[in-house]
């Protein structure tokens, strides 16, 4: 995957994800959540992770887990884009008895980690994928995504305090702080006071950044602490790369018709 | 490798299920290197404090988080571990069972579950450490395999068998220390398959746990007064020994349950959810725990006031017979 034009990835899977949100008709998709993690996503598998779709299975494999499940669309795109799912295979997002529904179901072929969906359960399985690790001296990274808004639920913290107790600095967190969740704002729903101090706390290295900048990205995703695993806050904007919904809220699940997907595009054409 | 030696024997039913538990997985990872045994804080309640100075390397306390126990097994296991979890049973089964239906039944990973002290084993600790719902549940779980066993010694061959099984189970862990056991020594364990426990003509009883034992009691005092009553070991409440229930269970007029759990959706609800729909069935009494939080206190005294004493099982039995 690594050397392929991040920026290029980026955008394709963005037209990726608001095309499939089309497909999927009334189902809709989470397209608000995806978009902001694309670049997040971009990243991981297009210049930081060792993951091949010729050897999806290969015990060494760097480990990604989707915690917050509900943006499986934009990991369906990214896998597709890596040639992990044919993309045929995933324009068959959330049809019936498809492979591919709304929250993603464990398929390590297609390079799906954990079948997602119910929030804050993907940290303890990361933690638990990082102390394999450890125990087999294997030299496979465990990267979990979160959303800030899944960090409400308690099971995080958890997982966190477990981190830190067995020096797992094998493990890198990512947070997705787009700052809304599914009644709104973050602020207003449950704000956590200090997100950076919380994972300090925890015994985290933090790296916080600017979630849509590729390079920061990148910068981030290299910093390593010996004993400690690390957090990168990212912070990022909802609707990302489609001006026309970026930060509004009513976007964390929709769906689109032709008229919409069509402008969508050009406004992602024009952001390029 | 387990010994089933009068003095090992003697010592698990001195300690009762839940502190043997340490000491026989002691014996067990001998023979399975795989294995990594997680603990919610319960290690010294679970006799496994000498496991874990013996095998650090195989032992991970996570605290008292239930859930990220589970989610932390679910990774260990998917990287290939073979993974055995433990807490109280309340904690296990039911506060963190959406992990489990999610992390460990829907994601089919090799996670089994040591429920300590489930019934009413925790006596007067009260109604939050009593766990009367966890078969009815887990039950629910698709893939989900369930024991329960009768004794120490019927728990240490669940355990050898789990040792080697791989895919999600609940091992449930009943009765107190002291408990009489209804096994004497080393036997054949036939998982998934009912065990015949006393012979009898008139009624069967179906049991499952350390309840077990007030079974066999109960159809000590039946045969007294006459009644002819069998004693089953139902050690596998998931799947049912569907065979059993229509061979040998059709031949009887009566047909009675017997568990330390409450009458809705456990061994009782599992029989005649069955029974019901396979065709003409005998009479069945299911004997559990009515749909109350029962009055707390000793073991014995919560035994007593659910019903469960083995003559008080006889006198409902009875009564049926006569009403029948």
């Amino acid at each position: 995957m690594k050397g392929k034009d991040i920026r290029i990835l980026a955008t394709e899977v963005r037209k990726d994800i608001i095309q499939m949100t089309l497909q999927a008709g009334v189902n809709g998709g989470h397209i608000g959540g995806a978009l902001s993690s694309v670049d997040i996503l971009a990243v991981l598998y297009g210049a930081v992770m060792n993951v091949s779709a010729e050897y999806p299975d290969d015990t060494l494999r760097d480990r990604f887990i989707l915690s917050k499940g509900h943006i499986a669309l934009a990991h369906y795109a990214v896998l597709a884009e890596c040639g992990f799912i044919a993309r045929d295979d995933m324009l068959t997002f959330e049809k019936s008895g498809g492979e591919f529904p709304t929250h993603e179901e464990m398929n390590i072929r297609k390079g799906i980690e954990i079948s997602g969906g119910s929030l804050g359960y993907g940290m303890s399985i990361g933690v638990g994928c990082a102390l394999a690790a450890k125990r087999s001296d294997a030299e496979y990274r465990t990267y979990v995504l979160l959303g800030d808004g899944e960090c409400n639920e308690g099971s995080i913290w958890e997982a966190a305090m477990a981190a830190s107790k067995y020096n797992l600095d094998n493990l890198t967190v990512i947070v997705d702080v787009n700052g809304q969740q599914l009644d709104g704002y973050s602020a207003d729903v449950m704000p956590i006071y200090d997100i950076v101090q919380v994972f300090q706390g925890f015994g985290f290295h933090v790296v916080e950044i600017d979630g849509n900048d590729i390079a920061q990205l990148e910068g981030a995703f290299a910093v390593r602490c010996l004993g400690k695993p690390i957090a990168i806050v990212a912070h990022t904007i909802k609707g990302k790369g489609i001006p026309e919904i970026e930060g509004k809220t009513g976007w964390h699940h929709a769906s689109i018709n032709q008229e919409q997907y069509e402008s969508f595009v050009k406004q992602l054409e024009e952001a390029k | 490798m387990i010994e089933y030696i009068p003095e090992n024997i003697l010592r698990w039913t001195r300690l009762g299920m839940r502190k043997s538990f340490g000491g026989m997985m002691e014996d067990i990872v001998r023979d399975y290197e795989d294995i990594v045994i997680l603990a919610a804080d319960v290690a010294s309640s679970a006799g496994l404090s000498r496991f874990q100075s013996i095998f650090p390397h195989k032992f991970y306390n996570i605290g008292i988080a239930e859930q990220n126990m589970v989610g932390i097994a679910a990774g260990l296991a998917k990287e290939g571990n073979n993974v055995f979890i433990t807490s109280f049973a309340p904690f296990v089964a039911l506060r963190a069972y959406e992990a489990v239906r999610v992390l460990v039944g829907y994601m089919d990973l090799n996670v089994k579950i040591v429920a300590l002290a489930s019934g009413l084993s925790l006596g007067s600790q009260g109604n939050t450490h009593y766990c009367l719902n966890d078969l009815a549940i887990m039950r629910t779980i698709p893939g989900m395999l369930i024991l329960s066993p009768a004794d120490c010694i019927e728990a240490a061959k669940c355990l050898e068998f789990l040792a080697g099984y791989k895919g999600p189970a609940y091992l449930r862990l009943t009765g107190i220390d002291g408990t009489p056991g209804v096994y004497k020594g080393d036997y054949c364990f036939e998982p998934k398959k009912n065990a015949l426990l006393r012979e009898g003509t008139d009624v069967i009883i179906l049991g499952t746990g350390s309840i077990l034992n007030e079974c066999v009691r109960t159809s000590r005092a039946l045969k007294q007064d006459g009644i002819s009553a069998a004693v089953v070991d139902v050690h596998t409440v998931k799947p049912l020994d569907t065979d059993f229930l229509n061979q040998i269970c059709r031949k009887y007029q009566l047909v009675v349950t017997v568990e330390e759990h409450s009458v809705l959706g456990g061994l009782g609800g599992a029989v005649a959810e069955y029974m019901a729909t396979a065709g003409k069935h005998p009479h069945l009494l299911s004997i559990g725990i009515q749909d109350v939080f029962p009055k707390t206190g000793d073991y014995s005294y919560v035994l007593q006031q659910t019903g469960l004493s083995a003559l008080q099982i006889k006198e409902r039995i009875k009564q049926r017979l006569e009403t029948d």
